[in-house]
């Protein structure tokens, strides 16, 4: 769990696409952008028809993703690279689940498909075939995923972190302007946590700030590093993303990712809710 | 993007009279810039969405009336700031050149 880990650049990619145990993977929130040119050799998983329970608001359980990733190619000692559009939303989505089901080296693009863009690096339409494998899943490993219960009980004891915008946080937005279709019943935070928004842990070409940068942005915004963290956003995505920050390249340990997020805890009946751009009482 | 217009993308379908529209186009000279990408800073200068262009250099926000910040960024070329001021009932039309 550190940057070297977890992290690897642009010019890595290009240096070891064509290595056999390496399998490039993009996931996008648009999934019309892999057809249109994707990196030579990557495959592509849809975060929602192949990502997400088709039935109950779940993503894929185990024997679901040990059946994805067998079909697609991918070997449980590969070297699994994800990126993505958006920031690596997605891809950092994905990243938390090839955790949760206990690959061993999965890592994240850099910047992702912008930064390769605005290099000017090479894209291309050509399709890949990889051949099917016999992928095992492990059990899912809970300690990096949190449920509505423990967030409730998390409340002025954990660090909570909602990452989404000042306006989504403050309950004046209930969904980013250009995602409108997955809405809460109310909205407004979880009291006590800090917002702090995903797209500060990045920099304008979507690539990572510094460990340094990082550390003072957390802290400075009330998290408390000795504590257990549970960040989240509206349906888990951009959560994903600062898990990733917080639990790889930082390297805390106890970091969960609540992936219910406010369209689960903005719904649920009788729990508190905070409005404002205060953290709110416990 | 088929049916764009010149000087700026087609407004059928969209009600500028409940929309703030910010949108414009991406040029190096006069030639479109598809794929850079065009960022939305809010009146704080934090980050609040980002799309990027269309083959024709085009991109679209609906923004809320304010102030906002047009960050683009493109192959080959230095970030650009434009400033611009959304309402209700207007479209903001920007040229952004790289």
């Amino acid at each position: 769990m550190s940057r070297e880990t977890a992290l690897v650049s642009a010019d890595w990619v290009e240096e070891h696409k064509n290595d056999a145990n390496v399998v490039l993977i993009e996931v996008d929130e648009d999934v019309s952008a892999y057809d249109a040119g994707h990196i030579a050799g990557a495959i592509k998983l849809d975060w929602k028809d192949d990502l997400q329970d088709p039935v109950r608001r779940d993503f894929v359980n185990q024997q679901q993703f040990q059946e994805l990733l067998s079909g697609r190619g991918v070997k449980n000692d590969d070297t699994v690279v994800l990126y993505g559009g958006n920031n690596n939303w997605f891809a950092a989505y994905a990243f938390w689940y090839f955790k949760l089901y206990g690959h061993g080296d999965v890592r994240l693009l850099d910047g992702g498909r912008k930064r390769w863009e605005l290099d000017s690096r090479e894209l291309t339409d050509e399709a890949v075939k990889r051949e099917a494998t016999e992928y095992v899943a492990k059990a899912p490993d809970l300690n990096i995923r949190a449920f509505r219960g423990e967030v409730e009980e998390a409340i002025g004891v954990k660090n909570l972190v909602d990452v989404r915008s000042p306006d989504e946080y403050a309950g004046r937005l209930l969904a980013p302007a250009h995602l409108p279709q997955e809405q809460a019943q109310r909205a407004g935070h979880i009291p006590t946590a800090a917002s702090i928004p995903w797209s500060k842990a990045a920099n304008d070409d979507g690539t990572f700030r510094s460990d340094d940068e990082l550390k003072t942005l957390y802290a400075d915004a009330g998290v408390d590093f000795g504590k257990d963290t549970i960040a989240y956003c509206r349906i888990g995505e951009r959560s994903a993303h600062t898990w990733f920050v917080l639990h790889e390249l930082l390297g805390q340990e106890n970091v969960k990712n609540y992936d219910g997020s406010w369209t689960e805890w903005g719904s649920l009946v009788g729990v508190p809710v905070a409005l404002g751009d205060e953290p709110g009482e416990a | 993007m088929c049916g764009a217009k010149k000087g700026g993308l087609d407004l059928k379908g969209v009600d500028v009279d409940k929309e703030a529209v910010i949108q414009g186009q991406v040029l190096r000279g006069d030639e479109p810039v598809g794929g850079a990408y065009v960022r939305l800073l809010d009146a704080t200068g934090e980050f609040t969405a980002e799309v990027p262009t269309s083959a024709t250099g085009h991109f679209r926000f609906f923004a809320k009336p304010g102030e906002w910040t047009l960050r683009t960024l493109a192959p080959k070329a230095d970030p650009v700031d434009r400033q611009v001021v959304a309402q209700y009932g207007a479209v903001a039309e920007v040229a952004v050149t790289v």
